[in-house]
């Protein structure tokens, strides 16, 4: 590392110290505000005397929300949605990278079935006639209308087969020679030399199951059907808490302004317990995808 | 090689796509044939089969609406300027990051501003809604300096802005992931010489440093390309209220209400056809330009 102790180095480094600290801290700021509003006792919260403290610190306003059966279903409905999602995405991911990372001539046809997927991914058939599809399945509140509809999610596997083709073709060509499969190739030598990839795709394909809420907002017809994050927005953003099993008697005990502020700390915690993973595969995962040679 | 032998060992890997296949063809291809509701008079009970046909009439009428120019425009500057301010945002942000030369604190700083964007907009939304309150922290921090309380997601003077404000939020920390990747490729003995050759340090970050990441911002702004019609559905749908329609409506929220929440199926079907139209080729010319100018295929 060159040293620069110039006087205008060093006034720079501090300034840039500074600068940065300010920016991560404004990022931060809305949820700590937001976090200490949860903790705060009715008056406090209501009259808007809470800054980045709690005040008259309270846990009640998560009893509230943890209390709530609407809530606890719909925490419910979103585990599910993750861990079938996910798992269905990274089934077909693998198994639809795995034949299209071979060469033309080891799998005919490749060209066709790569652009299938490419158009597909390009061209989108739009909302509405997607919603028909859906509701002439009979998925409409249903756990399929949330997984199926994107059980292949396209540029996720593409980025898998990449990966797939950077797999020395050596190790493959000797098992062939021993009488493997493909189905044992896949199996004991592509999987586990991807694991990284894996790991990442699959963290990426949670999070997503996660965060999704537009589509149950269509598909489901019924309140009580709602994943948490679309459940959370009849709260956060219609500011509904009537039919959303919260007791109105409560609120007179409680800030409204609290309780939403628990209920959206309780739909980011899943991601803040993920996070250390987030950070550490998706650095790895994005360059991945997008600085490869 | 016989095709028989030829099957024997290829079978699996069509056995393999199939089931991709048919999910693809299911929920991405089959939907691709309901666009022909954009040119019928379509109605859920007789089907795409039975509804009938009115020609260009859909379109027509579509062009003609007051709307259509408004969510247009609205949709090609909330995206245009979001795409401007991530990417000049993440170049600055990843070469301070890059000059900051302690570890710790890059790492701290770094899990600090990536974490918005692993978040949903229904909780950043619920966030935004209560901090940006005619009460919230933020006019009450106004009003304690002096100034007057605005209205920022109710008022059609600011609705644009915390929009991209809010994006840039989200999204800025996650770009710079791929600046800094781009910045620790840079040869440091290039640094090095140059600091031999009595180059200072911004002598370097202007002849070094931003050379070596311009592959880079070439490749990303003719991916952005792909993305001048994505002014963000989920945000402005979370965000927006009718006072602000005028000037936050965009192409994605009105296909919406207009399709499923008023049912007028035909003209939503127009709508996001258009839409589709023009995306696929913005984002076949992305690929083509990445690829011409940056040397980047996605297959």
């Amino acid at each position: 590392m060159i040293r620069d102790s110039s006087w205008f180095s060093r006034f720079f480094d501090g300034f840039n110290y500074v600068l940065l600290t300010v920016f991560a801290l404004l990022c931060l700021a809305p949820m700590v505000h937001i976090f200490a509003v949860s903790l705060s006792g009715r008056a406090p919260a209501t009259a808007g005397f809470v800054s980045f403290w709690p005040i008259d610190f309270t846990l009640e306003n998560y009893e509230e929300v943890m209390g709530s059966r609407t809530f606890s279903r719909s925490f419910i409905i979103s585990v599910a949605r993750v861990l079938s999602g996910t798992s269905l995405n990274m089934f077909l991911i693998i198994l639809t990278a795995y034949p299209l990372s071979k060469t033309p001539r080891a799998f005919k046809g490749r060209a066709i079935f790569v652009w299938f997927f490419v158009f597909a991914m390009l061209f989108n058939g739009g909302l509405i006639p997607t919603f028909f599809v859906v509701r002439n399945l009979g998925l409409l509140n249903t756990l399929g209308s949330l997984i199926l509809p994107n059980a292949l999610p396209i540029f996720s596997m593409i980025l898998m087969m990449n990966f797939f083709r950077s797999v020395p073709k050596e190790l493959e060509e000797s098992a062939f020679i021993d009488g493997a499969s493909h189905w044992r190739v896949l199996w004991h030598i592509y999987i586990p030399l991807s694991l990284p990839a894996i790991a990442t795709l699959t963290l990426l394909s949670a999070v997503n199951h996660w965060n999704a809420w537009f589509d149950a907002l269509i598909y489901m017809t019924d309140v009580a059907n709602y994943p948490m994050q679309t459940y959370l927005r009849t709260i956060v953003v219609e500011l509904d808490l009537t039919n959303v099993g919260i007791d109105p008697r409560d609120l007179q005990r409680l800030s409204d302004r609290a309780i939403r502020g628990a209920q959206i700390i309780v739909a980011t915690v899943p991601i803040l317990v993920v996070y250390p993973f987030l950070q550490r595969y998706f650095i790895s995962g994005i360059v991945l995808g997008a600085v490869k040679e | 090689m016989t095709l028989r032998q030829y099957l024997r060992r290829a079978w699996p890997l069509y056995a393999m796509i199939v089931p991709g296949i048919v999910f693809v063809l299911l929920f991405r291809y089959y939907p691709m044939y309901g666009i022909v509701i954009a040119f019928q008079d379509f109605s859920p009970a007789k089907g795409f089969l039975h509804s009938p046909w009115v020609g260009w009439e859909n379109f027509e009428f579509l062009f003609s609406l007051p709307e259509f120019g408004r969510v247009f425009r609205n949709t090609l500057i909330i995206a245009v300027a979001k795409i401007v301010a991530d990417q000049v945002g993440a170049i600055i942000l990843a070469l301070l990051l890059n000059e900051a030369r302690l570890m710790l604190f890059r790492r701290t700083i770094q899990t600090m501003i990536y974490l918005p964007y692993f978040l949903s907009w229904i909780v950043l939304g619920g966030i935004l809604l209560d901090i940006l309150a005619p009460h919230g922290i933020l006019n009450q921090a106004i009003a304690s300096l002096g100034g007057e309380r605005q209205l920022f997601l109710g008022s059609n003077n600011w609705f644009r802005g915390t929009v991209i404000v809010s994006g840039f939020w989200k999204n800025v920390g996650f770009s710079t992931i791929i600046y800094l990747a781009a910045l620790t490729a840079i040869n440091p003995v290039l640094h090095e010489a140059s600091a031999i050759d009595g180059a200072g340090r911004f002598r370097r970050i202007w002849h070094i440093t931003l050379p070596g990441i311009r592959p880079t911002m070439v490749l990303l702004a003719a991916l952005s390309l792909g993305d001048v019609l994505e002014a963000g559905f989920e945000q402005i749908l979370t965000l927006y209220s009718p006072a602000v329609y005028r000037t936050g409506d965009i192409i994605d929220t009105h296909v919406y209400r207009v399709g499923l929440v008023s049912a007028q199926h035909s003209l939503a079907g127009a709508v996001g056809l258009f839409k589709s139209f023009i995306s696929f080729f913005l984002i076949a010319l992305s690929y083509y330009l990445a690829d011409r100018f940056a040397g980047y295929r996605i297959l």
